[in-house]
């Protein structure tokens, strides 16, 4: 396939892997995060550890929209799947995500309605099939997901469907990136940066990780080219000490990244602090919607009552919030393949395929 | 859910363009982009196409692999 094959070069591959292994920092302690899920799950999948040197860590980040959904969200949107008349439309990878009690899919096979949706327009098409249900959406993602949702949303006020509602659990990259590089624990060396978030927010979008943190980031592709590139750029960048946002996937992404896609989030959602699995409420991390698309917001229509969702019992062995932030392996985890499987999870890094502990039981 | 994989436009249809991977063919909102035309080539997410592949940018990549090895 074009732009896949080229990148899949296995003899180039192994040549930037044996210029990396020749880079002078075999004595450094090089602490890598990919942000990104995808990314993670590439690295196990085309092997792409073996080629590293040993003293590298790759630590998988929190780009992995579905292991950070909150246990307070998964709870709502299983309240909302049992309220009359009520179909929740979901991505399919959230079915599985434990709640405090329960999941949606456990739910479904209880009676109530959840059905799973590809794209936020199947959402529209369910609605306008379904007149008499009301139907909830349930927007997760990041940058690359928002502007989806924000075109499904303007779309649903010009045909003023009046069943469809979203519930937003829309998540921004930088700023929990940010939060990440605060914290002293992690001592990271440099950030893989997320290839799609990136096609959206653009690499200008990471200035700040250089200039006040001071230490170099790389945005990558997909593919194991791509990704062994990153590293070797990233590798380069702490060997010569001068830190920079560098861009390998320029064929996709660009300085400004896409504006009519930033455009489209400005006009449908505003900045509010978001509650991440595992790392707490983070300032100006997440999306709401606009006061001007409020009759879509199924959190002002038909609000929650809150104080049955405080979560008294997280899943308390459960270190899925470790793994976001990278302090821990998957496979420190005491629960990890032991009562911890993707057959039965009891967290959510452990449900999505791209989830850091479902990578690593797949392929560690 | 952040799969790469760049698909060629086949046909532009309003709001909605026909678009090709290995064979399969599926209708992406391109609502997000301007100036598409048959033949380039976007990356598609959650049925919606977010961003054009360059292929000067692609090919550029590639050299500079191919230096660097």
């Amino acid at each position: 396939m074009k732009y896949i094959d080229e990148f899949r070069n296995q003899r180039l591959i192994k040549k930037i892997s044996e210029r990396i292994l020749a880079l002078p920092l075999a004595r450094r302690r090089v602490r890598i995060m990919e942000v990104c899920g995808t990314h993670t799950q590439a690295f196990f999948r085309f092997g792409l550890k073996d080629l590293l040197p040993g003293n590298f860590e790759f630590i998988s980040g929190p780009g992995c929209p579905v292991c950070v959904s909150s246990q307070e969200y998964i709870d709502k949107a299983i309240a909302y799947a049992q309220q009359k008349d009520t179909v929740v439309a979901t991505f399919a990878d959230m079915l599985r995500v434990p709640g405090t009690h329960s999941s949606l899919e456990k739910e479904k096979a209880r009676s109530a309605r959840v059905v799973t949706a590809y794209s936020a327009l199947d959402a529209l098409d369910f609605s306008r099939k379904n007149p008499r249900k009301r139907v909830v959406f349930l927007a997760v993602g990041f940058e690359t997901t928002a502007p989806t949702i924000a075109l499904s949303l303007i779309r649903a006020r010009q045909e003023k469907l009046k069943n469809l509602f979203f519930f937003s659990s829309l998540k921004l990259i930088p700023p929990v990136m940010r939060l990440l590089l605060k914290d002293q624990r992690l001592r990271l060396s440099a950030f893989l940066c997320p290839g799609h978030v990136s096609a959206i927010i653009g690499s200008k979008a990471y200035d700040f990780i250089p200039r006040v943190y001071g230490i170099p980031c790389c945005v990558a592709g997909f593919e194991p080219m791509d990704i062994m590139e990153g590293v070797y750029s990233i590798a380069r960048s702490i060997i010569r000490r001068k830190p920079s946002v560098m861009n390998q996937y320029s064929r996709v992404v660009t300085g400004a990244g896409n504006r009519k896609a930033l455009g489209l989030i400005d006009e449908v959602f505003k900045t509010t602090d978001a509650a991440w699995r595992g790392l707490g409420r983070v300032a100006s991390s997440g999306l709401s919607l606009r006061d001007a698309f409020a009759a879509f917001d199924i959190e002002k229509v038909a609000p929650l009552k809150l104080q049955r969702f405080v979560v008294k019992h997280p899943a308390a062995a459960c270190r899925c919030g470790d793994v976001l932030k990278g302090l821990i392996r998957p496979d420190e985890c005491a629960l990890f393949k032991t009562r911890c499987s993707p057959a039965s999870p009891w967290g959510p890094c452990m449900v999505s395929s791209e989830g850091a502990c479902s990578v690593y039981y797949a392929y560690a | 859910m952040c799969l790469g994989i760049p698909m060629k436009v086949k046909r532009i249809r309003g709001e909605f363009a026909d678009v090709e991977s290995a064979r399969l063919v599926r209708a992406v909102n391109i609502q997000m982009l301007s100036g598409l035309e048959p033949g380039d080539y976007v990356i598609v997410h959650a049925g919606f196409a977010i961003q054009k592949l360059d292929p000067r940018k692609a090919e550029e990549t590639l050299r500079l692999i191919r230096e660097i090895t």
